[in-house]
């Protein structure tokens, strides 16, 4: 029994940093249809973010709250920057964009190799996150519990936005039909820009919060980028609850079948497992209803 | 795949009711539905048609015409039958439909855009080729195909490439597509739109050569041009047909003066989509 | 950009070479690969040359898949692990055999006693040759069935395929009976003959030139066939086609399934000439690296992405070593440069660069025919009313 427990807290806890990785992607990728492979860099950014914070700051506590904050700028301009000077020549070829923005990444990686070194870098833990709590029998670290909150708040605060803020009702008029936005006055690009900068910036922060869990090195968001990518796919493009129940979904599954298998079997065995549910429900989860032709 | 003899590609005009008499070729459409979210685009309609018969469907916008011609060739779900001279059509796959012998146009012009007229028509013509035709290199031009570029008027642009074709000039490329195809139902979705008013009477010209062996069914809004070359007239409005019959016969009827011709707002409105 | 065709470039459709020049040029490559290369190279140069060539067969099937057929495929690592690994089981336990050991060497050390199960029918070269010729293949069937039927596309597809490689390079790693994350390496014998002799290594080299042509051949083939032509139109418009009576997902699938092959080809001869696989070859990066070349020397050209496979490889392998961080720049600047701004590839740069001085492409002058509906004198009948 507390093993059931202590995995399904694992797979919230994976299927949160999972959510918080794709939550930005819902944005960039999902409802502007940009294949943002930098996107994984924009994390690692917000990792560095946090690691200079630290540096300068005393307090382990301060630096994490200032640097959710710096992380979210940093990475939101990062995306700015990008879309200005290349996306937006490139919003008509969407796989292209792809392969552009893996070049961006390539780059971004290098870089933090040539300044920050080569090897990893730990960010210390506040005293108020470090050690576990016990929830239902099952213990679990602070981090973990801190991260699960995180990504709801993001998630919520974007759903929020979305939903109510003359900003949000602008985006998701863009999203189901650009010309009939566009011919009722709402300005395309200031939309996608500003898209571009929550999304980036969601990334930023979810780099912040990583550097709770584990090391920073150059190619920290990489790792992550893959799964975020599915968890998109899976819950449905531009669907915030199709990520948030595809995020905990496969965040789930993967924690038991690590539990019954090995790491490395169960990541495969979710990519599967993923393919096969495209087969029933090749739109994901949830879909935008659009008249497309041919 | 063709059912027709020699002796039917005598020239005729296509004529009210079809000019095949028994035994013809004929599309029946019972009952069909399209509900999208709820809304329901396309209620119960029916349809008869028969091959040789120039077969007008008119309508206000957003009457349900292409979603009718969409549920006909499986591009959207639909619930009604679909019956083509014997085989239902109805819930088979789209490509399936297509080989059935049911062509469509599209609104907007959809023609291979990079690759030349010839490749576009012999693609159009091939569905039925084996792997090894297929792989191999496509042997000069098809005696068929060669007719066909002559029929639609490209035969002096069979190597150039669709994409720097006139309006017009892809249009009359998508029905030549489907003619080679050996389709023998044709659902065109408003082929003369944004036509000029020489291409339109060339196209008319046209429709009414390929109708005389074929189902025909043309998506309309120019009245002027209705008259002057359907044989036959239906009128959808909300999703449900409201008339059908001759165009003198459909003009007469006073449910269809009033949502659609005989009214002012529908004159005007007639004036000016129809631009001439 | 073109006000024809928003979703490709205004270009013109590379043609393929007709027979004349396609003769010469494989006259050509052959002299220059079997008699100039050798002659001019030292023999490490030579292998080195033999592993761009590997690359090389991999860009012309992706060349075919993602330049003509629009399938983004970045998870071609699969499938060249799939016939890399496959190939060095087999080496392995052949050197096993010819030492007289039970086990490979590195299972000896790991203190393994018997050769796992599923190893076991590697040990025939027959099944090697077969696995290595016939998997790729089947999997990217199967795959690419359920994928395109269901009709995932465009991002989804790329994305799904690169979860592929990252999956196979994580399973790998996981797996201590595949090397782990070292890989499989130290070949001895290829077949018998022993791959410490330079006469034997040139040999191996030969056999990937001559692998070269021949996939270079076949893809020449399919894209001047009618297959060819009918894969660009459901590249450009997958949805108009189904409505002329093709299923595009059997059109695509084809095409993704010589692309695996030819990648599960190109990893098994990798193995021997390179000495080593490991999950760093066939993961996400080593996937997507493939691309760079195929979209340097030109997608949707023959001979563009197997030039600009070899090109990028030679590159990397000359920069890499001296300037290993001025590399890692270069690739993420062609990456940017030559997908966001020459998505032709350098084949497109002549024509990008001839267009400038001329007016925009135009229908010929001499007016069209009119319909010949229009011409025939056909007896004006009024219609029936
Ligand atoms: N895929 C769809 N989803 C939702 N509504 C649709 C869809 N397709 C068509 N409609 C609606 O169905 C109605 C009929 O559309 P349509 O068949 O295009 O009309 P017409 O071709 O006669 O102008 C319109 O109100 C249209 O908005
Ligand atoms: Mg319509």
């Amino acid at each position: 029994m507390d093993v059931v427990v202590s995995q399904i807290f694992t797979g919230l806890s994976t299927g949160s940093i999972m959510l918080l990785a794709a939550t930005g992607l819902v944005l960039t990728f999902g409802q502007m249809g940009v294949i943002n492979m930098a996107h994984g860099e924009f994390i690692m950014a917000g990792s560095y973010t946090a690691y200079v914070v630290q540096q300068a700051t005393a307090s382990a506590g301060a630096s994490l709250l200032i640097s959710l904050v710096l992380g979210f700028l940093v990475g939101g301009a990062m995306g700015v920057i990008i879309e200005i000077t290349l996306l937006r020549h490139l919003y008509h070829r969407p796989l292209d964009t792809l392969l552009v923005t893996f070049g961006v990444g390539l780059v971004l990686q290098q870089v933090a190799r040539d300044v920050f070194g080569a090897p990893a870098v730990n960010v210390r833990t506040p005293s108020w996150l470090s050690g576990s709590v016990e929830v239902l029998g099952a213990v679990v670290p602070r981090t973990r519990l801190f991260i699960l909150v995180l990504a709801l708040v993001c998630l919520a605060a974007l759903a929020a936005a979305l939903q109510y803020t003359a900003l949000g009702r602008r985006t998701r008029a863009v999203m189901q039909s650009r010309d009939l936005a566009e011919s009722s006055g709402i300005s395309s690009r200031r939309v996608d820009l500003t898209t571009f900068f929550i999304g980036s910036g969601l990334a930023g922060v979810a780099g912040v919060a990583l550097t709770l869990i584990g090391s920073t090195s150059s190619t920290v968001g990489q790792s992550y980028l893959i799964n975020a990518f599915l968890v998109v796919v899976a819950g449905g493009l531009g669907q915030l609850r199709g990520a948030l129940i595809a995020a905990f979904v496969l965040g789930l599954l993967q924690s038991f079948l690590e539990y019954s298998t090995t790491a490395s079997v169960a990541q495969v065995l979710v990519f599967v497992v993923i393919v096969v549910f495209l087969q029933f429900r090749p739109q994901g989860l949830f879909s935008l209803k659009t008249r497309s032709l041919v | 795949m063709s059912t027709h003899t020699p002796s039917t590609r005598t020239e005729r005009d296509p004529l009210f009711g079809g000019n095949a008499g028994m035994g013809s070729e004929y599309l029946e459409v019972r009952g069909l539905s399209v509900t999208f979210d709820g809304f329901k685009a396309v209620q119960d309609v029916d349809l008869t048609l028969l091959q040789g018969d120039l077969r007008f469907l008119i309508g206000p916008n957003g009457a349900g015409k292409t979603t009718v011609i969409d549920a006909i060739t499986g591009l959207v779900p639909a619930t009604g039958k679909v019956n083509k001279s014997g085989t239902q059509l109805l819930g088979r796959k789209t490509h399936q439909i297509a080989r059935s012998g049911v062509g469509r146009t599209f609104q907007t012009a959809s023609v291979f855009e990079e690759l030349t007229v010839l490749q576009n028509l012999d693609i159009a013509a091939g569905a039925g080729r084996s792997p090894w035709t297929m792989l191999r290199r496509r042997p000069g031009v098809e005696p068929r195909i060669a007719e066909v570029l002559d029929t639609i008027g490209l035969a002096s642009l069979a190597e150039v490439r669709a994409g720097i074709l006139a309006h017009g000039q892809k249009q009359w490329l998508e029905i030549g597509m489907l003619l080679v195809g050996n389709a023998d139902v044709l659902l065109l979705d408003e082929p003369v739109a944004g036509m000029s008013k020489e291409e339109r009477e060339q196209t008319g010209q046209l429709l009414r050569r390929i109708g005389a062996e074929r189902t025909v069914v043309v998506v309309e809004h120019d009245m002027d041009f209705m008259r002057q070359f359907a044989t036959s007239v239906t009128v959808l409005a909300r999703g449900r047909v409201i008339a059908e019959g001759s165009v003198a016969e459909v003009q007469a009827d006073p449910r269809v003066q009033e949502v659609y011709l005989g009214t002012t707002a529908a004159a005007e409105y007639t004036a000016e989509i129809g631009g001439a | 950009m073109s006000t024809t065709t928003p979703a490709a470039p205004a270009r013109r459709w590379p043609a393929v070479p007709g027979p004349l020049r396609t003769g010469a040029g494989f006259a050509l490559a052959a002299v220059v690969l079997f008699a100039v290369a050798p002659a001019v190279l030292s023999d490490f140069r030579l292998g080195l040359l033999g592993k761009f060539l590997c690359f090389a067969i991999v860009a012309a099937g992706i060349g075919l898949a993602w330049g003509r057929g629009g399938m983004l495929t970045l998870g071609q690592g699969l499938f060249f692990g799939m016939g890399a690994y496959v190939m060095a089981m087999h080496l392995k336990l052949a050197d096993a055999q010819v030492r007289g050991d039970a086990v490979p060497d590195f299972m000896s050390i790991a203190g393994v006693r018997d050769v796992p199960g599923w190893w076991q029918p590697f040990a025939s070269p027959v099944v090697t040759l077969l696995v290595v010729l016939l998997a790729p293949g089947a999997v990217a069937v199967l795959l690419g069935l359920m994928v395109f039927k269901r009709r995932v596309k465009g991002a989804y597809f790329a994305i799904l395929s690169q979860a592929l490689a990252a999956a196979l390079a994580t399973w790998v790693v996981g797996q201590q009976m595949l090397g782990g994350s070292n890989g499989l390496n130290r070949f001895r014998t290829f077949f018998g003959f022993d791959l410490s002799d330079p006469a034997n290594r040139r040999l191996l080299f030969f056999i990937a030139a001559g692998t070269l042509l021949v996939v270079v051949a076949v893809v020449r083939q399919l894209m001047r066939s009618r297959y060819g032509e009918l894969l660009v139109a459901v590249r450009d418009q997958e949805e108009r086609v189904r409505f002329l009576g093709y299923d595009p997902a059997n059109v695509k699938v084809v095409a993704y399934t010589v692309a695996a092959t030819f990648a599960g080809i190109a990893g098994a001869l990798f193995v021997p000439l390179v000495g080593i696989i490991s999950p760093s070859d066939v993961g996400i990066v080593p996937s997507i690296s493939f691309l760079i070349g195929v979209a340097i020397g030109g997608r949707d050209t023959l001979l563009g992405p197997v030039l600009g496979a070899i090109g990028i490889a030679w590159a990397e392998s000359s920069l890499s070593e001296s300037f290993p961080s001025a590399w890692v720049y270069a690739q993420g600047a062609l990456f940017i440069v030559v997908v966001g701004f020459l998505p032709g590839g350098l084949a497109s740069l002549g024509g990008v660069l001839r267009r400038r001085g001329r007016p925009a492409e135009r229908v010929p002058h001499e007016e069209p025919d009119e319909p010949a509906s229009v011409r025939t004198t056909e007896p004006e009948k009024e219609p029936v009313a």
